[in-house]
This record gives C-alpha cells, sequence and structure tokens, in this order.
C-alpha cells in the first residue's frame, strides 16, 4: 500500500513531561485516517511535528515516500483546533491573505475562494469583519482557507465543533468529496460516531504512545469479543439454563414488550449452536452478532493502557 | 523572505487604515505645532483682556508714574478715596485690583504698598507695578545727588554682556554654535527615539498577544515559520514608524510656517525652533538664551546643525533600538495571553531603557563624560543616549562603532527571542517563568 505520510519513532520531551514516545504511524493513499485519543495523549504535539510547526527530538517524517522537507507543508493543509481569524479584518481580506501565505497568487486565491464561498453560502459575507460573523460563519471561512490549496494531505483537529447539524452534514460531504478527489484526510476528534461514518483507518494515541492502528475493520476485528444480541417473546428465567454451555447473558433488559438479552461466548462461539439451543427456550424475535462501536473500543484500549 | 513580506504588508496596512493612526499622525503635529507657536499666540490672545487698577496714592507723588499698556490700565482716584468704601463696591466698579500707596516717609519711599482685590493679583502686575515704583523713586534719589550729566552716565554705565561660541571645523571653517540649541535638539532626539521604540515596541507586544488570544496563530505558524511571522510583524510597525515619524515632520513644518504666518509674529523663530524639537513639549526645555535680535541669528545657529546628518543618525539609531527591543517585546508577548500579564516579563526590557533616559538627563549637558561616552556603545542604551551625544558633534568612529553593535546585538537577540516566541505562541495557560523561558531557548 501506498502512503502518503509516515511517521517513525516520534519522540518528543517539553518541560517535564514526555508528549510522544516513539510513535508511529502510517496514512494511506487517498483515505480518511482518524487520529485518535483522549485529552492530553499527545495528538495536537503530532500534528503540529507532521505540519512542521515543532521539531520531534527525535524520530522521522516521510512524505510522498520521502523524507519531509520544509517545502512540504504547501501541500497540507491544517484547520487547528485551537483556531481564529482577525477579528478586526474583513472576511475576503483575511481569506485572501492567508491563502497568499500557502503560496497562491492574489488572482488564484480570489478565483478559488468565489467558488468555496458560493458553495458554503458565505459570499455575502465577504466585506463583513470576521468579529460580524457568528461562530459557525467563521468555521466554514477557516475551512475554506485550509482546503484552498488544494493539498494531497488535509489534517482536520475537531472539525466539526461549533457547527449545526445541517452544516455538519454540508461539512461531511465536502470531507468526503475532497477524498473522492484524490486528497488523503487526517481527522481528528472525540465524536467516534463520526470516526465510524468517516474513517477509513485509525491510530489511537494514548499517553503519548500509539496503542491501537490499522483499517477500521482490523481494529473492530481485533476488539471483537463475540456477543450477540437476542430478542424474544419468553420467560427470561428460562433463557439462562436452555444456552450451550460455553454462553452467559451478560445483559438482560425488556423494551417495547421484548425481552432483550446480551450474550457472550466464551470460546469460538457459533451462532447456529446457539439459536438452536435457545430456539427450543423462547421465541426468537431478532438476533444479531454486535460489532463493537468505536466509543467502546475506545473506551476498552486507553482502560487497557491505564 | 516573501512570507516576511507578505506578513509586514499585512501589519502595515491594517495599523495604517486604522482610525487611530490617522488621528495621531494628524493631531500629534497639531499639538507640537500647537505648543510650538504657543508663547505667541498666548500673546496675541492676551492683549484683548485689560484688567483695570484703581489707585489710592496718598501722596499723589506718582500720578504720572504708572504707565498703562496694553494689558493693563491704572485709574488714579482722588485722595479722599477711601479704601473701606472702595471695599463695598469693589464688585460693581469693576475693578482688577485696588493699589493703595502709602504716604512716603522720611527716604522719599512710600511706606506702604498694598494690592486688594477680590482675586488673587497676578506676579505680573505686580512686577510691573513694583518695578515702575522702584524705577521712579531710584531716579528721584539719584537726582537728589545732584550729579551733573547724570542720564549720560547712567547710559555709559549700562552693560549687558553675551558669550558667542563658534566652533573650528576640521577645514578651518568656522560656525557660530549655541550651547543651549544643542541641548534643546539633544534632549528632543533622545527623548524621541526613548518614546517611538516603547510606543512601536509594544505595539509589536499587542499585535503577538492579539494573536495568540485570537488563536489564530496556529493556522498561520502552519503555513509560516514563527520566525517569518515575528520578523514580518517586527518590520511592518517598522515600517509604520518611520511613515509616521515622517508625516509628522512634514506636518509640523507645514503648520508651524503656517500658523506662523497666520499671527505674523517671529514666525520664523517658531518654525525653526520646531524643526529642532519635533515631538517634544518645548516648555520642558531650557529656553536658549537668545542675544538680542534672536530671530535672525537663531536661524544661523540652526544652520550650524547639520540636521541631514542628524536625521540619518536618527533613523539608523530608532531602526537598531527599535529591531532590538521590539524581537524582545514579542519574545514576551507570545509568553502571556493578556497584557496585564506582562509587566514582571517586561522588567529586564524597561530597565536598560529607563537607565538610558537617567544617562541622557546628564549626556545632553556633558555630552564627552566617560558615562555618556560608554553608554553610548553599550547597545542597550546606545539608541538613546548616542542620540544626545550627536547634535555635539561625536567622532563617526564612536557612530559607527555604536551602530555596528547595535545592530550585531539585534541578531543575536532576535535569533534568542524567535526561539521563545516559536514555543510560547502555542503556550496556553501558565505564565511561565523565566527559567521555563530558558529551556524554551534550548529547544530543539
Amino acid at each position: 500500500m501506498s502512503y502518503i505520510l509516515r511517521a517513525q519513532d516520534i519522540v518528543k520531551q517539553y518541560v517535564g513531561h514526555r508528549a510522544l514516545d516513539g510513535v508511529s504511524i502510517a496514512v494511506p493513499r487517498g483515505s480518511i485516517f482518524g487520529l485518535l485519543g483522549p485529552n492530553g495523549a499527545g495528538k495536537t504535539t503530532l500534528i503540529r511535528i507532521i505540519t512542521r510547526i515543532t521539531a520531534p527530538d527525535s524520530g522521522a517524517i516521510y512524505f510522498d515516500e520521502n523524507k519531509m522537507q520544509a517545502g512540504d507543508v504547501y501541500s497540507i493543509g491544517y484547520l487547528p483546533e485551537e483556531r481564529g481569524l482577525y477579528k478586526k479584518m474583513k472576511v475576503g481580506e483575511q481569506a485572501l491573505y492567508l491563502a497568499q501565505l500557502k503560496g497562491l497568487s492574489v488572482s488564484e486565491a480570489r478565483k478559488r475562494l468565489r467558488c468555496w464561498f458560493t458553495k458554503l453560502d458565505i459570499m455575502p459575507w465577504w466585506n463583513k469583519k470576521v468579529e460580524e460573523l457568528s461562530k459557525g460563519m467563521a468555521q466554514k471561512v477557516q475551512f475554506a482557507v485550509t482546503v484552498l490549496h488544494e493539498p494531497k494531505l488535509l489534517i482536520f483537529d475537531e472539525p466539526f465543533s461549533g457547527f449545526d447539524p445541517i452544516n455538519t452534514e454540508i461539512l461531511k460531504s465536502e470531507i468526503l468529496a475532497l477524498r473522492e478527489k484524490g486528497s488523503t484526510i487526517i481527522f481528528s476528534t472525540h465524536n467516534m460516531a463520526s470516526v465510524e461514518e468517516l474513517c477509513d483507518s485509525i491510530a489511537l494515541i494514548d499517553k503519548g504512545r500509539c496503542v491501537l492502528h490499522g483499517t477500521l475493520a482490523e481494529v473492530r476485528s481485533s476488539y471483537s469479543d463475540l456477543r450477540y444480541e437476542l430478542r424474544y417473546v419468553g420467560d427470561s428465567e428460562k433463557l439462562a439454563p436452555a444456552l450451550p454451555s460455553d454462553f452467559t447473558v451478560s445483559e438482560r433488559r425488556e423494551e417495547a414488550g421484548l425481552q432483550v438479552a446480551i450474550v457472550k461466548a466464551a470460546g469460538e462461539g457459533d451462532a447456529n449452536r446457539l439459536i438452536q439451543s435457545v430456539a427450543s427456550a423462547v421465541k426468537i424475535e431478532y438476533f444479531a452478532r454486535l460489532t463493537p462501536s468505536m466509543h467502546d473500543i475506545f473506551i476498552a484500549a486507553v482502560k487497557k493502557g491505564a | 523572505m516573501s512570507k516576511i513580506f507578505l506578513v509586514a504588508k499585512r501589519e502595515f496596512s491594517v495599523r495604517v487604515h486604522k482610525k487611530s493612526f490617522f488621528v495621531l499622525t494628524l493631531l500629534a503635529p497639531v499639538l507640537l505645532a500647537l505648543l510650538a507657536t504657543m508663547p505667541i499666540i498666548v500673546m496675541s490672545l492676551k492683549s484683548s483682556d485689560v484688567n483695570v487698577v484703581a489707585v489710592v496714592d496718598d501722596a499723589r507723588s506718582f500720578d504720572t508714574v504708572l504707565v498703562s499698556d496694553q494689558t493693563l490700565r491704572f485709574v488714579m482716584l482722588k485722595e479722599d478715596a477711601n479704601v473701606a468704601d472702595l471695599r463695598q463696591n469693589f464688585d460693581a466698579l469693576g475693578y482688577y485690583a485696588l493699589l493703595h500707596i502709602g504716604a512716603l516717609n522720611d527716604a522719599g519711599e512710600p511706606q506702604m504698598l498694598k494690592f486688594y482685590s477680590t482675586k488673587q493679583v497676578s506676579l505680573e502686575v505686580q512686577q510691573k507695578v513694583s518695578g515702575m515704583l522702584s524705577r521712579e523713586v531710584e531716579q528721584r534719589k539719584l537726582h537728589a545727588y545732584n550729579i551733573p550729566q547724570l542720564e549720560q552716565i547712567m547710559q555709559d554705565v549700562r552693560v549687558k554682556l553675551h558669550t558667542n561660541t563658534v566652533k573650528w571645523g576640521d577645514n578651518g571653517a568656522e560656525q557660530n554654535t549655541h550651547a543651549g540649541i544643542a541641548m534643546g535638539i539633544s534632549y528632543a532626539f533622545a527623548f524621541l527615539i526613548y518614546m517611538f521604540i516603547f510606543m512601536f515596541g509594544s505595539m509589536v507586544m499587542r499585535g503577538v498577544i492579539e494573536e495568540k488570544v485570537n488563536r489564530i496563530v496556529e493556522v498561520i505558524v502552519s503555513s509560516v515559520k514563527p520566525f517569518e511571522l515575528m520578523m514580518g510583524k517586527i518590520l511592518g510597525v517598522a515600517a509604520v514608524g518611520l511613515l509616521q515619524f515622517a508625516l509628522w515632520i512634514v506636518l509640523t513644518l507645514l503648520l508651524v510656517s503656517v500658523l506662523g504666518v497666520f499671527f505674523s509674529l517671529s514666525g520664523l523663530a517658531g518654525g525653526a525652533e520646531s524643526l529642532a524639537m519635533p515631538g517634544l513639549s518645548a516648555g520642558n526645555l531650557p529656553v536658549p538664551n537668545l542675544p538680542n535680535g534672536g530671530e535672525l541669528h537663531l536661524l544661523s545657529y540652526l544652520s550650524g546643525f547639520n540636521f541631514a546628518w542628524i536625521i540619518t543618525c536618527f533613523v539608523l539609531f530608532f531602526l537598531g533600538g527599535y529591531l532590538l527591543y521590539s524581537s524582545l517585546f514579542a519574545a514576551v508577548g507570545s509568553a502571556v495571553e493578556a497584557e496585564s500579564d506582562t509587566q514582571q516579563l517586561m522588567m529586564p526590557i524597561t530597565i536598560p531603557l529607563i537607565l538610558a533616559i537617567f544617562v541622557m538627563l546628564n549626556t545632553f549637558q556633558y555630552p564627552d563624560s566617560a558615562l555618556s561616552f560608554w553608554f553610548s556603545i553599550i547597545p542597550f542604551t546606545s539608541p538613546v543616549v548616542m542620540m544626545a551625544r550627536i547634535p555635539f558633534d561625536v567622532p563617526a568612529w564612536q557612530v559607527a562603532l555604536s551602530l555596528g553593535l547595535l545592530y550585531a546585538t539585534f541578531v543575536g537577540i532576535v535569533w534568542v527571542s524567535g526561539r521563545i516566541y516559536r514555543v510560547g505562541i502555542l503556550m496556553y495557560g501558565k505564565k511561565p517563568s523565566f527559567k521555563e523561558m530558558w529551556k524554551w531557548i534550548r529547544y530543539k
């Protein structure tokens, strides 16, 4: 597989604590890559090293298979979590300035900005001062400026914070469209639902170390613990005795007139065997194998490290 | 490099388009021109107001002595006028004051001289009256000796001597100089440079804090190196400073000549004087004690100063000093999140500047003392102290050495500041100690 970005054994020491302790990640080209981790895990430090804002104490970054050069920052668009704009400057003027810093000419920047501003429905605010914008509006301006120079790699740190659900959907579809066009996206968030929705692969960082790394499917299967959800009509007391010996009920409740049970397999687990045994005791209405949510995996992975 | 330029361009245009820049640029020369022409204006305004002093002269021996002028008129009252009665009607009579001259004693002097008024009688009026009366009594006493040809003798013995200074140039040229004017220029430029460094240095600091508080800084440093951002800001603000200085000089000169013509009173002197001290209150200066025919001579004295050289030095030392200090200001700004947190960190910056001002107060009187010499060479104080020495002709090698050291130190300091800055702008939370900042310098 071809990787747009590889970080190898990155170490970064700050006064009193080690922010990154030998982190390695690999971001496949043309994918959406989730960079996850609890607060203070070192995500922002890693991103700042990737964007060359700070230098690592040791380790190396490879961009497009070559050791990263200073000029590679032009191929990166970064939307930091802590983001702002000059309040007293006009929106258009400011967007043009930021675009020029990314190496675009004024005329090219103006053309592309007009396109993006129209797409995001913020064109009427071009001549307004930033302090007059709502938070969501300002976020849209920042998003447009981040993607404007069509970088190979985009890094979004909590891109949806401050957006209403409608604008969040607009932004999601724009992010997916960017991937279709060939951009690679590193996506850092605490919102696990959007990770499941968007990401192709993830890395989970905790206490300066990478504790999980791989495609979403790989990570899921490594955390899969063979649990089944069973909804049935019948006496809930009859269920447990009817189970095969390597199955146990881990959770039981009643919902909408049905009994619900989560059944856990200790060993290999076999859905057929389970259904056969249970079917003789109760009337099955619904059966499903549970896959762990990213939320559960996140918590499990972080707890395991603690 | 082009990014530094882009950043500088933004910093410059944002500040120049601000209303406050416009107002300050226009207002400062107006204030300065007013200050420079204030004495003239005050004089021309004062003449419209005449104070009437009623005089009760018990001996009636000074009737013709008290001479009215433009601002003061004397009304001699009859000898039977009663002070107590006058006091009753004082407000209705509209007098400024009542002067009571007592009867003469054996020596021919009034036994008493008293002003009565409902307000404080001005010192100027008192001095005028006592002056006129003293001279009259003095004359009378002299005449009592019956010396023949007294008038001529008095004319003859009255002398007032003036000193002139001539400066010998290298090529045998002689120039009229005036220490008072040199001191004025020295003080003015040194103080101006101090003001400018503080003003524009803290402008840089506020800009850095603003970017940090706005949280735009991380957006920007993802495409611009922190050092480039810092340098761009420093250079952009420097351009603002130079533009403002140039505008002030031009506008002040314009205004002073306009005001000077308008009040048509020694416009030349006013114009020339404010050229020597733009940006300063002329009132605080030791006013040069001009010899007779002051205005015309003033011009010849001013021509003794090489203003092109002084202004060139000013610009070079301002730039050097500003660059040196503003990079420190930027480092301080990067370390905090609000201007109110800067005080402790500002200490190392303000101390040398204030020290420079104290040395300068000595320098503009003793420009060649050892103290003045060393502090005009040491980089952190040299902009202010050397500027105070320049009007007194400093050897070129000293100026060159001082400038060289100043700019070399700037390069070192900007490197250190840049390293603090690049860490500081991304640090939020606790205000760092000097120890922590020292560690930042050594980060990779």
